[in-house]
């Protein structure tokens, strides 16, 4: 490791120093310079390049939304689906902090850090989506509570901070920051109660922003009750998101969580998949949905995939306790609800609307730039994460 | 891990305290009801003769400073945004919006607006049927429909947007447009059951456009531009209470009567007298959406006009509000019940620690 004091001098260079230290961490094993992380800065270098020509030329030049079709890929996938990903971190935050229950907690770190990019993600997006990127802090201050995306802004905003105050212990750790520490221990009940509300609410509020679309949303998606479909979903997707990142850094990074904490997220997963699967049916059947549910060529076909893909395979894989003691078996399922979940806010984020907007003539598909950015977002989120497992003490309770 | 409990169940009172101060009082729920000195814009599409007075007029007559089509430069629009203060420009406009760079060979003399957009408040549209021959007639015939923000008596638009920069002129019951608050999300443009708003997609500080009803003239006494250079009295301006009777009379008149109507303005003297048309199905604009300040008319179905069918009867942001109200209800019950479970499983917590005397 390279000794930052000699050029830094005694205070900066030991604080880096410190912070550079992965001792902890090697036991994991992770390598910074491999093809994989240059093929991650290759994206986020085009993302960044898309970024720029966006401001400087407008979303006319760099996108194809139109006025018709005025939200495109970004919102869809990068807000709606980066959101949801983020669900897991405050449904382990809370059962850890305010159901004690301990077991979950060598998991904590991870999805807690998990969430922060998600929410980075879909903050970052939401800048460059928004026409005004420099004032995009305006509804901070011009408060307008009617509108469900001002409350968006407001919890997007306080739960970035309050993901980065859990998440902080990491840092001041390293630090050796004792007084810091005991002050995070101190509100981390608070934080994480405030977390939790904050999470029920803007999950629910992604949703709410397609109330006031009764007659452009088609009636396969558009309900009264799309809040809590949004919320109920993005609670299957946040397990089925720790259990894929738990299984996953477990098999690349070297180190083993205990299986009853993977059996505990898989229940969860068929607990709260056949809840959003009750819920969807009867919407839908009670509504004018049912008359369109085979009948409305790709838009059916969307429909009955997002269902199948997101909630009734994977329910059905995991519905036998045997199975849900599986690792691969639970791997499978929760990259299924995963891809559902995403499908599902990309269906109500872009194609819901393609009904209205096609019989006025419009049409929309995401441009490359489009593209290029999102995935570069995608890119910064993996990235960043790998950056923190390596110096971070992200695995604080496994492995040793 | 140590945390006092008492400490943080005076935490949680404390946050609890802040939390329902800052729950703001103020009435939030829009209103449903109609200003009493609302004006709007009464358009029978009978009487309409496509000449397009109503567009070029109010191009001209909005790009004046206060005008909805104004726009000073980007650095002073970027400007002003930044430090949220609301400009007073008095400058002469740039550049005129005409939307001559679409059209090839115009050499920038003509404007040929095909739909509402960021240059275009309002739009004369016409509907053909087979040989196109009869006005007003829905098969082989033809007629003339115009597109322009309705103003709602209770406006999506104005519901979601974020920092408010889209507000209902509580007398005159104007929708207007407040550039500098603007954050260009669009959610108006989602929002707005005709989707009337347009966005300047080409522009690196795009504004959103659709008309205000000239509201800068109404403040000067005047009325809307398009009412005042319709040559047929197509497109009347007044009171709206007055304009629904007055539209109501017209629909429920035999077709074929003779009457006179009022030209530029709902109480003018200056009148043409024709018989009544048969008109199609209804009114629009007296439910749709919870009711609208400008009302139509029109002897061809508005469905057959391409109008969305499916917009309901009632107020849209209500659909949102039912929502909204319930959020300091969710604070409250998880603040109490979060509070409760982490007392009742911390206490079971410590016996079995006392027992096994081990933790994390
Ligand atoms: S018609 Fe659309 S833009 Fe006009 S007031 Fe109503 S919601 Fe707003
Ligand atoms: S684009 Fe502007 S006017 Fe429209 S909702 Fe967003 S902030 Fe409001």
């Amino acid at each position: 490791m390279i000794d930052f004091t000699t050029s830094l001098g005694p205070k900066l260079g030991g604080t880096l120093n410190k912070l550079l230290d992965d001792r902890h961490s090697r036991h994991l094993g992770i390598k910074m310079d491999t093809p994989f992380t240059r093929v991650l800065i290759l994206l986020i270098l085009g993302a960044a390049l898309v970024a720029g020509y966006r401001v400087i030329f407008g979303l006319g030049a760099s996108t194809n939304m139109n006025d018709y079709w005025p939200w495109g890929l970004w919102i869809a996938f990068d807000v709606l689906g980066g959101v949801a990903m983020a669900a897991g971190a405050f449904m382990i935050a809370g059962a850890v902090y305010i159901l004690n229950l301990k077991k979950y907690k060598c998991i904590a770190r991870a999805s807690i850090l998990n969430a922060f990019f998600g929410y980075l993600l879909a903050a970052i997006s939401i800048t460059f989506d928004v026409g005004r990127s420099a004032v995009i802090w305006h509804p901070l201050i011009m408060w307008q509570i009617n509108s469900v995306m001002f409350i968006v802004a407001l919890h997007l905003v306080l739960y970035l901070t309050t993901l980065a105050t859990e998440s902080s212990p990491m840092v001041f750790e390293k630090l050796g920051w004792q007084r810091a520490l005991n002050n995070v221990h101190r509100i981390m009940v608070g934080a994480v109660m405030f977390g939790v509300a904050l999470s029920l609410l803007h999950q629910s509020s992604l949703g709410a922003n397609y109330l006031i679309l009764p007659s452009k949303l088609s009636p396969l998606w558009y309900s009264k009750h799309i809040p809590y479909m949004f919320l109920v979903s993005a609670l299957m997707m946040g397990f089925s998101m720790v259990s894929f990142e738990t299984i996953l850094t477990g098999k690349v990074f070297n180190h083993q969580v205990p299986k009853n904490v993977l059996e505990g997220l898989a229940k969860g997963i068929v607990c709260f998949g056949s809840l959003y699967f009750v819920m969807k049916m009867v919407t839908v059947f009670s509504g004018p949905g049912r008359t369109v549910l085979f009948s409305d060529g790709f838009l059916s076909f969307m429909w009955l995939l997002e269902m199948a893909v997101g909630v009734i395979i994977p329910v059905l894989l995991l519905a036998k306790t045997a199975s849900r003691k599986h690792t691969d078996t639970i791997f499978v399922a929760s990259i299924l609800v995963i891809l559902g979940v995403l499908l599902n806010r990309l269906n109500v984020g872009v194609f819901a609307v393609s009904g209205y907007a096609n019989h006025v003539g419009s049409d929309y598909f995401p441009s490359l730039m489009e593209f290029i950015l999102t995935a570069g977002m995608i890119a910064f989120a993996v990235l960043g994460f790998k950056v923190c497992a390596k110096y971070l003490n992200l695995f604080p309770d496994t492995g040793h | 891990m140590t945390i006092s409990r008492r400490g943080f169940l005076k935490g949680v009172a404390g946050s609890a305290a802040v939390l329902a101060a800052g729950i703001p009082t103020v009435e939030a729920k829009m209103s449903t009801e109609l200003p009493p000195e609302a004006v709007g814009l009464l358009y029978d599409a009978t009487l309409c003769i496509g000449c397009k007075s109503c567009m070029v007029n109010c191009k001209t007559k909005n790009s004046v400073p206060g005008g909805a089509l104004y726009k000073d430069g980007i650095v002073p629009g970027v400007v002003d945004s930044l430090l949220c203060r609301k400009s007073e420009k008095t400058a002469a406009i740039l550049s005129p919006p005409y939307e001559t760079k679409t059209i090839r060979g115009n050499e920038g003399i003509w404007d040929a607006s095909q739909d509402l957009s960021g240059d275009t408040l309002n739009i004369i549209k016409a509907y053909r049927n087979g040989t196109g021959e009869t006005k007003d007639s829905p098969t082989n015939g033809h007629a003339f429909f115009k597109q322009q923000c309705l103003h709602c008596i209770s406006p999506a638009c104005v519901s979601v947007c974020p920092p408010g920069a889209l507000i209902k002129d509580p007398k005159t019951g104007i929708v207007y447009y407040d550039a500098y608050r603007c954050i260009g999300c669009r959610y108006c443009q989602l929002a707005c059951p005709f989707t009337i708003p347009r966005y300047e997609w080409n522009s690196a500080w795009p504004e959103i456009r659709k008309c205000q009803l000239c509201r800068h003239r109404v403040a000067e006494g005047k009325y809307a531009a398009c009412a005042e250079f319709c040559p047929t009295g197509a497109t009347i301006f007044g009171n709206v209470t007055a304009l629904r009777e007055e539209a109501k009379k017209r629909f429920a008149m035999k077709p074929g009567t003779i009457y006179d109507f009022p030209v530029q303005t709902l109480d003018s003297k200056n009148c043409s007298t024709r018989p009544v048309a048969s008109y199609a199905d209804k009114v629009y604009g007296l439910t749709e959406a919870g009711g609208t300040q400008n009302l139509m008319l029109s002897a061809v179905s508005f469905e057959l006009l391409g109008f969305s069918k499916d917009i309901p009867a009632s107020a849209l942001p209500d659909l949102t509000w039912a929502y909204i109200a319930k959020i300091p209800w969710v604070f409250l019950g998880v603040f109490l019940g979060g509070t409760s479970l982490y007392a009742i499983t911390s206490r079971r917590n410590k016996n079995s620690a006392d027992k096994e005397d081990h933790h994390d």
